[in-house]
């Protein structure tokens, strides 16, 4: 039985056959309507998502199956101090599959220890997100037809951005991806990201606090929110925040295929202004988070369609 | 000062000055019912000084345990008078409830009555880590 807790369990093979089959369902979604038939989703919340956990129910209901659950810790047996291996347990005889959202770290892990069933981390703290790291790879892929071969910019905070860090190490599989980070000093990406993912693989990047002097660079730009509490002092805050906002203005240095993502939720770190041009992907992107989400339900039920 | 030897038991040397007590507490020999020797601050030319300790009886001792504490000692086993084995201890690769996760937002420190499971992630800088959350803890031995 296969669980997907951290995005560097599946191979790069692996990958391409989930972003194959999310591409087929995409261009075929009749002949996918029913594999679930019979089969439920349950997803277990223990802390609140919207998007994530819609987007798994959307995903199994369109694949026609039904979801059961519940989005948050209290309306759950957690109030009554169940262990997480109790809680799979029990929800494991009456789903085929799990999707669990917990704020600590390793809580998917030690279910999937003790799950009669498959296993989906739906993000367990600033840990993993891998559903989240197979939608961006299916964006990056549908939006440049590749998986290599470009410049891409993290923006933002890359420090306790955990969609940024696993997106990193599953793209530092693929060939010829060079790396311009750009943040403020206090939000850069963690010392262990910087040795062990680029330096032990010799792969090149740069660290910038500017978006202005590298957007010409890039092909993809990957967004994330700066939050004002994750700033040191005031000043510092009022100096960059701006230079982290992606405006019209700041697009007309860039290139005319740059392909703009965002793992959402935005506050205004991309200008609504910006939502209109075909560059920005990150609405295209959430709806792909739902298709990646089907292939990967059954690719863990081992469920194929002819 | 002498101490008698053993006929049927464990000889734990080499260990560094200063670690028996330790080990004696982690391994839980106060619950034995037989002699147990520890010495303290015996000269030695490998270490300088080193601590030695005694168990008279046959017992299965937890080398990953002595492995995590202090991979420099070596285990004698001894029977009739004989040593019949002598075992040197290393680092383990996985040690099971002899650390817990000091990382606050880890599932280990809600969660009751699980195992707290580490694996040997830098051998050189004797890092462990947890393999729930990944945090790595550093052994100060």
């Amino acid at each position: 039985m296969r669980h997907l807790i951290d995005p560097m369990d599946l191979s790069v093979q692996e990958i391409q056959e989930m972003l194959d089959l999310s591409n087929d369902i995409i261009a075929n979604k009749d002949k996918y309507s029913e594999v679930c038939k019979g089969k439920k989703l349950a997803t277990l919340f223990f802390e609140p998502s919207t998007r994530t956990r819609l987007s798994f129910e959307a995903a199994m209901m369109e694949l026609g199956g039904n979801v059961l659950g519940f989005s948050s810790a209290d309306s759950s047996s957690a109030t009554k101090g169940e262990s997480v291996h109790d809680t799979v347990q029990v929800v494991g005889c009456y789903a085929d599959v799990i999707a669990m959202r917990h704020p600590k770290e390793g809580a998917p892990l030690l279910a999937s220890l003790k799950s009669p069933v498959p296993i989906i981390n739906a993000g367990d703290g600033g840990h993993y997100h891998p559903t989240q790291t197979l939608t961006d790879l299916l964006t990056i892929q549908r939006e440049k037809g590749r998986l290599g071969n470009m410049t891409i910019g993290f923006c933002g905070d890359l420090k306790f951005g955990r969609t940024v860090h696993s997106l990193i190490k599953a793209l530092s599989r693929y060939e010829n991806i060079r790396y311009i980070l750009i943040s403020p000093k206090e939000l850069q990406v963690p010392d262990y990201i910087r040795t062990e993912v680029f330096e032990n693989n010799n792969i090149p990047y740069q660290q910038v606090e500017s978006m202005d002097e590298v957007i010409g660079e890039l092909d993809v730009l990957y967004m994330t929110r700066v939050q004002r509490e994750r700033f040191f002092n005031e000043a510092d805050y009022i100096r960059l925040k701006d230079t982290y906002i992606l405006d019209t203005k700041k697009l007309k240095n860039a290139k005319e295929d740059l392909s703009i993502l965002h793992p959402l939720p935005r506050v205004n770190e991309i200008s609504t202004k910006v939502d209109d041009d075909p560059r920005a992907c990150y609405f295209r992107q959430a709806l792909n988070g739902k298709y990646v989400r089907m292939a990967l339900i059954m690719k863990l039920l081992g469920l194929e369609v002819e | 000062m002498n101490i008698d030897s053993i006929t049927n038991g464990i000889v734990l040397d080499h260990i560094t000055a200063g670690k028996s007590m330790q080990i004696y507490h982690d391994l839980n020999l106060d619950k034995l019912d037989c002699s147990v020797a520890i010495i303290k601050n015996v000269k030695s030319n490998k270490l300088g000084r080193k601590d030695i300790i005694k168990i008279d009886q046959d017992y299965s001792i937890n080398l990953d345990v002595l492995g995590y504490i202090d991979p420099e000692i070596t285990v004698s086993i001894i029977k009739d008078g004989e040593t019949i084995e002598k075992k040197k201890v290393e680092l383990p690769e996985k040690i099971v409830n002899i650390l817990k996760c000091k990382n606050p937002r880890c599932i280990t420190t809600t969660e009751q009555g699980i195992d707290h499971i580490f694996k040997l992630a830098n051998r050189e800088k004797r890092v462990y880590r947890c393999i729930y959350c990944e945090e790595d803890q550093k052994t100060t031995n």
